[in-house]
């Protein structure tokens, strides 16, 4: 059988803090990765784990402050069905639909991808390209840290020993649209080869694009924000002409690997042909 | 520490390791071999059970996150099922689709031939379970979306796509 380490399953947010301050533990919320690594097959299981479970102060889809706020617990299955996700963050519903299957969508949850922070996870370019914000907690109360400096290196996170990821929070924007494409090898239960997430806000007069995020996931050993690329669309119409200019600058900009799932070369032209398609969608040509 | 869980209707307690997966509480502790563990990953939904009616596989799940819960395996479909493990699953070959002991939607695996080497098919019974009670449209493509998670290496799934709108029908029928 797997290792069993111990755990705690606290029942109120300030009893977690000082668990987690006192002494290290891994935070358990779906259980969807921390359950595999149980086996020690992929290194080494965790020593003592902090249950999450029955935080309810954790759960909960609200609109507040001109944010869409998610808790830290919410599982891809309450954003799928959430009128609110749908309404305000449509890229992060189609995220959640793509990922695992129904048995894995009731359990994995929002904060549990933002902390396994692996370069392939799936809502990690949704909340860069939509300038989510993610909000820390411990003892010493909470903190707001930008999506775009969450993920510093490979598996890590902006998050300190001691605090919780309590919250996410998504600004509501005025006309924004926002596009999710996942390549994989099939619809269900794939791991992702290339992640593009794609948020713009239409200039109402011009048609020209503003505020563009262009962000990329299994390209690159974080999920990564292409700046390069955003800044041949920023400000122009998303024209033909113009889509292959942003095509060439993403192709220069990406440098992925080969790895089990996919080669270098495979994502770097999937990820051009997924971002001209939703440029040619957007445009209409 | 000591949880408390419901399964197949019948209440019971576990004194074990709270890090201890479900799927390992259901076969060793308590003797219900039902769910299966094929890839022990959550990959092949093979220890699909049913955590207050919706679905998840036992091999991600830790005891310490059910307590308190109804869970339902696949012991508890056949009529007069209890939470003892004492009927069997649809997986055996030798019983006659008439089995008063068989569900509905374990009858219609049987007469569709929904079912070969078995070792989905438990999993593929609680996922198309679960489909059954949403009330969701039993299209070809939502059937398949609700066994997106169960990997089955015989069948092809025609069968059992078959077998769960087999038992959808059924179900209107009745006016269930």
């Amino acid at each position: 059988m797997p290792f069993e380490p111990p755990v705690v399953s606290p029942t109120t947010l300030p009893e977690a803090y000082a668990i987690a301050a006192a002494t290290p533990h891994r935070p358990l919320a779906g259980g969807t990765d921390l359950l595999v690594q149980l086996t020690g097959e992929i290194g080494p299981p965790p020593e003592r784990v902090l249950d999450l479970w029955r935080l309810d102060e954790l759960r909960g889809i609200v609109i507040r402050d001109g944010t869409l706020e998610l808790g830290a617990l919410t599982t891809y299955t309450e954003i799928r069905r959430s009128a609110a996700c749908l309404a305000h963050a449509p890229a992060l519903v189609e995220a959640a639909t793509t990922i695992g299957a129904l048995q894995i969508q009731n359990r994995a949850t929002l904060g549990g991808n933002v902390m396994n922070a692996s370069p392939a996870g799936d809502t990690l370019p949704v909340l860069l390209a939509l300038d989510a914000e993610l909000v820390a907690g411990g003892l010493a109360g909470e903190r707001t840290i930008p999506a775009a400096a969450f993920w510093p290196a490979y598996r890590q996170t902006a998050v300190r020993p001691g605090e919780l990821l309590v919250r996410i929070r998504i600004p509501l924007v005025d006309g924004g649209q926002q596009r999710f494409r996942k390549v994989g090898t099939r619809r269900a239960q794939a791991i992702s080869k290339v992640v593009v997430a794609l948020a713009w806000r239409a200039d109402p007069q011009s048609g020209r694009w503003r505020d563009v995020r262009l962000a990329l996931g299994s390209v690159a050993a974080t999920p990564i924000r292409a700046a390069g690329t955003e800044a041949v669309l920023e400000s122009a119409p998303p024209t033909e002409a113009v889509a292959d200019r942003a095509v060439e600058a993403l192709i220069a900009e990406l440098h992925p690997i080969d790895d089990v799932r996919s080669t270098a070369a495979y994502r770097r032209e999937v990820a051009g042909r997924v971002l001209r398609r939703l440029l040619r969608d957007a445009g209409g040509w | 520490m000591t949880y408390r869980l419901t399964i197949n209707g019948a209440s019971t307690e576990v004194a074990v390791p709270g890090m201890r997966r479900l799927l390992d509480v259901l076969r060793e502790d308590l003797g219900l071999t039902g769910a299966k563990e094929g890839c022990g990953e959550g990959e092949c939904g093979a220890c699909t059970v049913l955590l207050d009616g919706a679905v998840a596989v036992s091999c991600l799940v830790p005891v310490c996150q059910v307590d308190g819960c109804d869970i339902r395996t696949v012991e508890g479909l056949g009529r007069g099922a209890t939470g003892t493990g004492a009927t069997t699953g649809a997986t055996d070959a030798a019983t006659d689709a008439a089995d008063p002991q068989l569900g509905p939607l374990q009858r219609a695996f049987l007469e569709t031939g929904g079912a070969q080497c078995g070792i989905c098919t438990p999993g593929m019974l609680m996922a198309g379970e679960a489909f059954l009670a949403s009330g969701a449209e039993p299209t070809e493509q939502a059937i398949r979306e609700a066994i997106a998670g169960n990997l089955c290496r015989c069948t092809g799934y025609t069968k059992i796509v078959e077998a769960i709108a087999l038992a959808a029908a059924r179900q209107t029928e009745l006016g269930a």
